[in-house]
């Protein structure tokens, strides 16, 4: 494939599951966790996802990453089409994606040593790799990530919050992937922390050439780390734009409220904060025409009929809102 | 504004494996009515155990030890609630202090419906008829904003979102009108726009109560929302207290600055400012604090021979805005630069 294609494309990809009500309930409703959702994430940049619990984010990051069968649509890793993609093919693909989660506690084998739980994917991928060699790439890693070589005869319990971190991106990294998935991976650390792993982040990122899905629900996290922010509400995008103009420029009113309501240091006006009424509702059912239309303080009549498209607003720049009389309340000054 | 709470030179200490360890140490502040206290640090900083302190809720001696003094004020008079036997204590929990948690559904009795738990609530320290404490609760979940709050009296903790739970908490909190109510980490699990809607109804509801509010927190973010006055804590000690937009806007530790520093922000998104100023290290280890000022390891500002031999002591930097930190008056001037 050529420098210039995206290196993931999902095209109206949909993840549904199938709520069980009770012994012999069948399934006739369905959880609609990802709704038809169509990006791009160009190679070596960063696509920032935000959302509140129940938008979505996370199943849609598994199944960026494969790891669900999609229930429709078209999911393509470097051009080639996964659902289609023979085992030969697909164990490729897999070495090339990997992820690294919140959790670094539980989502590293307490039992293992560091040496080990870097050594899994390698002896999976590169199988022809001796013990010592496996060990010594580990080493290299542990200090690519900001630890030292010598931790790795160290187990899990051994490391702060912040250092099991890095072990769970260095594991990521051991088999040279091309493709991050990292969901909410500060989001269980301390603020000065924080700081660390994501500068850690952007400098793997540069130095690895690496293409990343950053999942998070903080905006100032994301307006960060990201080169593009899609936004996320009950399975759907409603907006999806350059970092910059996202935060200067929101046009979906979701964004603005999201904005409004993301708390920050900086002083700022509390009356003129967007506080919006309820909860997000429920995926299971989903309000008829715009997903967010019955918390939106713009929304008309019209707003039940359809789902709206996401439809080009500004360079790069597509919401889902069918009202273009909107001026919203931007994060930053333009 | 009349005072409700005076915290004197608060130090808590536990006994873990036969060893001692302090967490907190000489943390002194007082609360007026009306206002709002935020408690800010990170983990381990003592935040949570000063609360717990407070309230009462730790665990009783050798496991833990608390000195100095904690007076609770008005009403018939002062009451030094270290030492306080434990049911002297039960009543005044709930009915004088109140507290709410981060997480509302491990608080709430998943067992009971939240119309049976906001009865107990006010029916442990008043005594009022099943029916009366009924029409209260119902008055209580009108107040905090939960729609038909005649038929969510029969529900569940579980049939409830995070939001709403976070609500119920603060009606149960709210049942007795406690002077003091402690906010622990309250909006810490909901989302940024349910946060939002519960900082707004705390915020209401202690303008028409009049309650103080000790907020606990990690995130400034919610600080410059929510406190009138913030006190940040790192090591268990008091490092810098003032004014909120005081501290926020011109802090003077070199841990609050750092702090400020490494937080990403809303304004300057996209902008591709490159790395985040980052503090160095970890917090240190209760068992084996530095000599010296506790953060000097990790300090951009320490200076070899002052620093590292003895603690400093808090000292107003003018307006009350105390500041633990030697080298406070040259910080300002090595930042310029």
């Amino acid at each position: 494939m050529t420098a210039d294609t995206p290196l993931i494309e999902t095209v109206e990809l949909k993840q549904h599951f199938p709520l069980r009500r009770g012994l012999f309930g069948g399934s006739s409703h369905m959880v609609r966790a990802v709704d038809g959702i169509t990006i791009d994430i160009g190679r070596r940049s960063v696509l920032g996802l935000v959302g509140e619990s129940g938008s979505g984010k996370s199943t849609f990051g598994r199944a960026v990453m494969g790891l669900e069968t999609p229930t429709s649509g078209s999911l393509k890793f470097d051009g080639i089409d996964i659902a289609r993609a023979g085992p030969e093919e697909m164990k490729a693909v897999r070495r090339r994606m990997q992820m690294v989660f919140q959790d670094p506690f539980s989502s590293l084998n307490p039992r293992m040593s560091v040496a080990n739980t870097l050594s899994v994917p390698l002896r999976f991928h590169e199988p022809g790799l001796s013990r010592q060699a496996r060990r010594d790439r580990a080493g290299e890693m542990l200090e690519t990530v900001g630890l030292p070589a010598r931790y790795i005869d160290r187990f899990p319990h051994e490391f702060s919050g912040g250092q099991r971190q890095r072990i769970g991106i260095a594991r990521a990294l051991m088999v040279r992937p091309d493709f991050i998935m990292a969901d909410e991976v500060v989001s269980a650390l301390d603020v000065s922390v924080q700081a660390q792993v994501l500068n850690l982040f952007a400098k793997l990122q540069r130095e690895m050439q690496l293409t990343m899905l950053f999942i998070t629900h903080d905006l100032a996290v994301v307006g960060h780390v990201s080169d593009h922010v899609a936004v996320m509400y009950l399975g759907r995008i409603v907006e999806i734009a350059p970092t910059r103009a996202l935060f200067s420029q929101p046009y979906h009113p979701y964004t603005e409220a999201l904005l409004s309501a993301a708390p920050t240091p900086a002083a700022r006006d509390r009356k003129t904060r967007i506080v919006l009424e309820g909860d997000i509702p429920s995926a299971v059912n989903p309000p008829s025409g715009c997903p967010f239309r019955t918390r939106c303080p713009y929304a008309l009549d019209a707003c039940a009929e359809a789902v709206p498209e996401l439809r080009e607003v500004g360079p790069g720049h597509r919401a889902a809102c069918i009202r273009d009389d909107l001026t919203l309340a931007a994060a930053t000054g333009t | 504004m009349s005072r409700v709470l005076s915290v004197e030179d608060l130090g808590i200490g536990f006994r873990s494996e036969g060893q001692d360890f302090t967490v907190v140490r000489d943390v002194s502040f007082s609360l007026e009515a009306g206002e709002t206290l935020a408690l800010v640090g990170e983990s381990g900083s003592g935040k949570s155990v000063t609360s717990l302190g407070i309230i009462g809720l730790l665990p009783p001696p050798p496991q833990s030890r608390t000195t100095g003094r904690i007076v609770l004020h008005g009403g018939d008079g002062d009451i030094e609630l270290l030492g306080l036997p434990e049911p002297r204590m039960r009543r005044l929990r709930g009915d004088r202090i109140a507290m709410i948690f981060q997480e509302p559904l491990t608080s709430l009795n998943p067992v009971h419906t939240i119309g049976d738990q906001i009865v107990e609530a006010i029916r442990s320290h008043r005594r009022v008829s099943r029916a009366k404490a009924r029409a209260r609760a119902v008055e209580l979940l009108e107040q905090v904003g939960i729609p038909d709050p005649q038929d969510r009296l029969g529900t569940y903790p579980h049939e409830l979102s995070g939001g709403m739970r976070q609500r119920i908490m603060i009606a149960i909190a709210l049942a007795l009108e406690p002077d003091i109510l402690i906010a622990d980490e309250p909006t810490t699990a909901l989302d940024v726009t349910v946060q939002a809607q519960i900082l707004d109804l705390l915020r209401r509801l202690q303008k028409d109560t009049g309650m103080a509010m000790l907020f606990i927190t990690h995130d400034f973010g919610v600080v410059a929302d929510i406190a009138d006055r913030t006190i940040v804590m790192y090591a268990g000690q008091t490092v810098e207290e003032g004014r909120t937009e005081t501290v926020l806007s011109d802090p003077l530790m070199p841990y609050t600055i750092g702090l400020m520093n490494a937080v990403p922000r809303l304004e300057t998104a996209g902008l591709k400012l490159g790395d985040l100023k980052t503090i160095e290290g970890f917090v240190p280890d209760p068992a084996a604090l530095p000599q010296g000022c506790s953060f000097h390891p990790r300090c951009a500002f320490m200076q070899e021979g002052l620093c590292d031999t003895s603690p400093p002591s808090i000292e107003d930097a003018g307006g009350g805005h105390m500041v633990r930190c030697k080298r406070w008056r040259h910080i300002g001037e090595e930042r310029e630069t």
